[in-house]
């Protein structure tokens, strides 16, 4: 049977990783392909880089380090943040990701979705949902798509938005809950288990993750196929390694 | 010894990370070459055979590039690595695309997984994603170092059914048993993508690169 994944995420700003990375014994922890490749040899079962980079004349550096990364590191990469076009993508493989993350440009023209997998697969388009909890308390649970880091509002169901994208081909949901994104008190599992429920494709559960512990609620609980995490790993409170075995403790079936 | 490796370039897929890759396990003597010349692939030492997309669109990009027999002499004369579509299209026929011949190379069909959800209640997803166990059928020299039950990365949502039970070198469970790799001589063909699957991948390239049929 199939294993579940961990996948850390790299926030990268103009070709650097930033909120900081830290193991004892790397020589520049902002370097990508540095990191990239300890968590290669820490047992990642994929590698997410998500590109920051506000400023579009510095939007080619992450070309340039998907590159460097998918010449030495032998998992799929999956590349998001400012993939707007065709050519964004086309770019984006041909630098040697396996699949790029569309989210905003999704939200703004939903065809791209449609028209992305028609050219390039299903297997290598993920759309990124950031979805924030919007009934209040006691009312049935509903969760609305925000952009702009969880600022904008954007009158889409999170459900119903998740099965549109299904719908139009996407192979993975990579499902991020706004309001726990950062707070380390684990995934918004009861957001997690209703995107699982209402998409036939996989879902990678975002935001929240503080402890090993939420790794496997949102796998058990939340039903995830894939977890992702990134200040967990980069501060190196955990190594891949040792989530790996906790979920495998716990029961989870991971690749060791 | 330096020999020439060549990598199938018929349009499918991402070629570069299988290069790469294979350029990554190769001796520094060794040249690795993505081409869609046949007469290129004919002349090389090894040949490796990767694809990704729906078989119909495979199939027809072999044809497209004059590739039909120059695919079927390599992978009746010389080290030849099938990986993924790479595989499937070494067989008859497939049910995809509501039916599409392929290269016939192997008495067999293609199949689509049948979904559904396991005996431990996990839902079967299609395409079937991530990194499952590979059981070796044989000792190949393929499988030099790898253990047993050694998970690769798969994407796919079809799967090749052989006749010749004698063929299968691995089996994968996903609701169905399946081959998920198959070898007859001097060929060799996996389901799964080694250049995307870590160190067992690598070292599954390595001894491709090294292997004396």
């Amino acid at each position: 049977m199939l294993a579940k994944r961990i996948i850390p995420c790299l926030d990268v700003d103009a070709g650097r990783v930033v909120k900081g990375v830290k193991f004892v014994d790397i020589r520049d922890a902002g370097d990508p392909v540095e990191v990239a490749r300890r968590y290669n040899e820490e047992g990642a079962d994929e590698i997410t880089f998500l590109d920051i980079t506000a400023s579009s004349d510095n939007r080619e550096t992450i070309v340039h380090v998907v590159e460097q990364v998918a010449s030495e590191v032998f998992i799929p990469l999956t590349v998001g943040g400012g993939i707007r076009t065709e050519d964004d993508i086309r770019r984006m493989l041909n630098a040697g990701a396996d699949k790029v993350a569309i989210n905003t440009a999704a939200v703004f023209n939903p065809e791209f979705v449609k028209q992305a997998t028609d050219r390039f697969g299903s297997q290598c388009i993920v759309v990124a949902i950031d979805a924030k909890k919007v009934s209040a308390e006691g009312e049935p649970l509903k969760w609305e798509i925000f952009t702009h880091g969880g600022r904008k509002p954007t009158g889409l169901d999170a459900i119903e938005w998740a099965q549109r994208m299904s719908g139009y081909g996407a192979g993975e949901i990579l499902l991020t809950s706004m309001d726990r994104d950062g707070t380390k008190i684990g995934f918004d599992n009861e957001l997690t288990r209703a995107i699982v429920e209402a998409v036939p494709i996989p879902v990678i559960a975002s935001g929240g993750v503080g402890e090993l512990q939420h790794l496997v609620d949102g796998v058990k609980k939340g039903g995830a196929d894939a977890v992702l995490a990134a200040s967990i790993f980069h501060f190196a409170e955990y190594s891949i390694g040792e989530a790996k075995q906790f979920m495998d403790q716990q029961g989870v079936e991971v690749r060791q | 010894m330096s020999q020439r490796i060549t990598v199938i370039d018929y349009g499918m897929g991402n070629l570069r990370s299988v290069a790469k890759a294979v350029e990554h396990v190769a001796s520094a003597q060794d040249e690795v070459l993505v081409t869609d010349d046949p007469e290129l692939i004919l002349n090389s030492d090894r040949v490796v055979f990767p694809g990704q997309g729906a078989a119909r669109d495979c199939m027809a990009a072999i044809s497209d590039h004059h590739l039909n027999r120059a695919v079927l002499e390599a992978a009746n004369s010389k080290p030849f690595l099938g990986i993924c579509m790479g595989q499937q299209v070494l067989l008859e026929k497939s049910e995809e695309n509501g039916g599409t011949e392929l290269l016939g190379l192997f008495a067999g069909q293609v199949r689509h997984f049948p979904g559904g959800v396991a005996p431990d209640g996990e839902a079967l997803k299609i395409p079937h994603m991530g990194w499952n166990k590979v059981n070796r059928q044989s000792d190949h020299p393929l499988w030099q170092g790898i253990d047993q039950d050694s998970r690769f990365y798969f994407v796919h949502s079809y799967y090749v059914d052989p006749e010749q039970q004698d063929l299968i070198a691995a089996t994968t469970d996903y609701g169905v048993s399946f081959a998920s790799a198959i070898a007859r001589k001097n060929l060799f063909a996996v389901q799964f993508h080694p250049e995307k699957s870590a160190d067992d991948g690598l070292r599954l390239l390595k001894n491709f690169v090294n292997w004396t049929h």
